[in-house]
C-alpha cells in the first residue's frame, strides 16, 4: 500500500519536460516587409511564430502537424495583417 | 561591466540550474500571451501583460493590490528572487521588471537572451503549470521617480534639460508608419516628440537576444550625446520597448535618472495640439 501511494505521488508530482525539436529561425520578405519566422516542434506539435524584423514584434502564430503546415498557416495570417499597414510620405 | 551591476542579469545556464530553487521564482512574460502554453522554462509561472500587469479599467500600471494578489498566487513573497524572461528579447519581461521596481521589489533579475536564447539552445521546455503554494506579498509605496507622466515630458520638451529617447523603429520615428508592421495603428499622427533622439531598442541587444556589453552600450548612447549626466526619458508606443531601454540605461549602464514614459506615442500621437516633428 505504501509503495502504491509512493508511486502515485511520484507520478502526480512529476513535471514532464521536453526538448524542442527541429528548431529553425529564418528571415524572409512577406507582403513587402522583412519578417522573422521561428518554428519548433514540441510534444508532436509544430509551433510557428512570425515577427516583423523592425521593430521585432510578433504578428502571427500558428500550430500544425508538420513544419510546413504550421508555417503556412502563420504566413497566411501574417500576410493579412501586414497588408493592413499603411506607408506615408515623409 | 561594473561589478555591482550584472546581478540584475542571469544567463540561461543559471536558470537551468536554479529555476526551482527555494526562494527563486522564474516568470515568463510575453508579447504573445499564448507563448507560455507552447512550452516554457520548467517550473516557470506565466503572467499575462495585458490582463495581469496593468489596470484593465483605467489606463495605468498594475494597481498595488492586484500586484500583491498576482505575486501571492505565484508563490512570491517580498524576499523571493524573481527571474523574468520572455519573447521579443524580453520586452515585457522588462515591462514587468520596471513595475516591480516601482513597487519596490528588491531582487528582480532578467534572464539574458530571454525565450529566444532558451529555445535556440534547445533547452528543456514544459507545458505544465507548476503547483505553487500561495505566499503573502506586500507592495511598497510606488517609486514614481522611475516613471514619466505627460506633464513631465512636456516640461522636458520646453526646458531642454532632459534627453528624450525614442526607441521605436526608424520608420515609426519618421512617421512613415504609424505602428510596427502588421500591428494595429493606435495613433492619429506619425512622427516623434521634437528633439527626441532615435535609438531603437534593438540596438541594446546582440543577435542572440542578450544585452550588449557595458562598453558597447555606453558607446551607443554616447554617440547620441547621452552619458547619464542629465535626466533621460525613454518612450516608444505603449511603454514596453522603452522599459527595455530604461532597464539598459539604469541597470546596465548605471544612469542615475532615467524614466520610462509609458504613455508613449499612443498618448503623444493622439494628443490634440501636441507638437510633432517629422521626419
Amino acid at each position: 500500500m505504501v509503495f502504491f501511494f509512493a508511486c502515485f505521488a511520484a507520478f502526480a508530482l512529476k513535471v514532464v519536460n521536453m526538448k524542442p525539436e527541429d528548431y529553425s529561425r529564418h528571415q524572409q520578405e512577406l507582403a513587402g516587409w522583412q519578417v522573422m519566422i521561428e518554428t519548433y516542434k514540441l510534444g508532436g506539435v509544430y509551433h510557428c511564430t512570425i515577427a516583423n524584423v523592425d521593430p521585432g514584434a510578433r504578428i502571427a502564430r500558428a500550430d500544425g502537424e508538420t513544419k510546413a503546415e504550421a508555417e503556412s498557416r502563420a504566413m497566411e495570417k501574417a500576410t493579412k495583417y501586414l497588408g493592413q499597414t499603411r506607408k506615408f510620405e515623409v | 561591466m561594473p561589478a555591482t551591476l550584472p546581478s540584475v542579469l542571469v544567463d540561461t545556464e543559471w536558470v537551468a540550474q536554479h529555476a526551482t530553487d527555494a526562494g527563486v521564482r522564474v516568470v515568463e512574460v510575453d508579447v504573445d500571451t499564448s507563448s507560455y502554453d507552447q512550452g516554457h522554462v520548467p517550473g516557470a509561472v506565466g503572467w499575462n501583460w495585458n490582463t495581469e500587469l496593468c489596470d484593465t479599467l483605467v489606463r495605468d500600471i498594475v494597481p498595488a493590490q492586484k500586484l500583491e494578489e498576482l505575486l501571492g498566487k505565484s508563490g512570491i513573497d517580498n524576499k523571493t528572487a524573481i527571474v523574468l524572461y520572455g519573447d521579443n528579447n524580453n520586452w515585457f519581461a522588462a515591462w514587468a521588471f520596471w513595475q516591480l521596481k516601482i513597487y519596490g521589489h528588491e531582487d528582480v533579475r532578467i534572464m539574458d537572451g530571454g525565450r529566444k536564447k532558451w529555445l535556440a539552445e534547445t533547452r528543456d521546455l514544459s507545458t505544465d503549470k507548476p503547483a505553487l503554494k500561495a505566499a503573502t506579498y506586500k507592495a511598497g509605496t510606488p517609486d514614481l521617480s522611475l516613471r514619466a507622466f505627460l506633464p513631465e515630458v512636456q516640461q522636458a520638451l520646453a526646458g531642454k534639460q532632459t534627453a528624450l529617447v525614442d526607441v521605436r523603429s526608424p520608420a515609426e520615428f519618421t512617421g512613415e508608419i504609424l505602428s510596427p508592421p502588421g500591428l494595429p495603428e493606435t495613433c492619429q499622427r506619425g512622427g516623434h516628440i521634437p528633439g527626441a533622439k532615435s535609438i531603437p531598442w534593438g540596438k541594446n541587444c546582440n543577435d542572440d537576444g542578450t544585452f550588449k556589453s557595458y562598453d558597447d552600450l555606453k558607446a551607443l548612447y554616447a554617440a547620441q550625446g547621452i552619458s547619464g549626466d542629465q535626466p533621460v526619458i525613454a518612450y516608444c508606443r505603449i511603454g514596453e520597448r522603452s522599459s527595455l531601454t530604461w532597464f539598459a540605461m539604469k541597470y546596465l549602464l548605471g544612469f542615475p535618472n532615467v524614466k520610462n514614459y509609458d504613455g508613449s506615442w499612443t498618448e503623444w500621437g493622439n494628443l490634440v495640439g501636441a507638437p510633432v516633428e517629422k521626419p
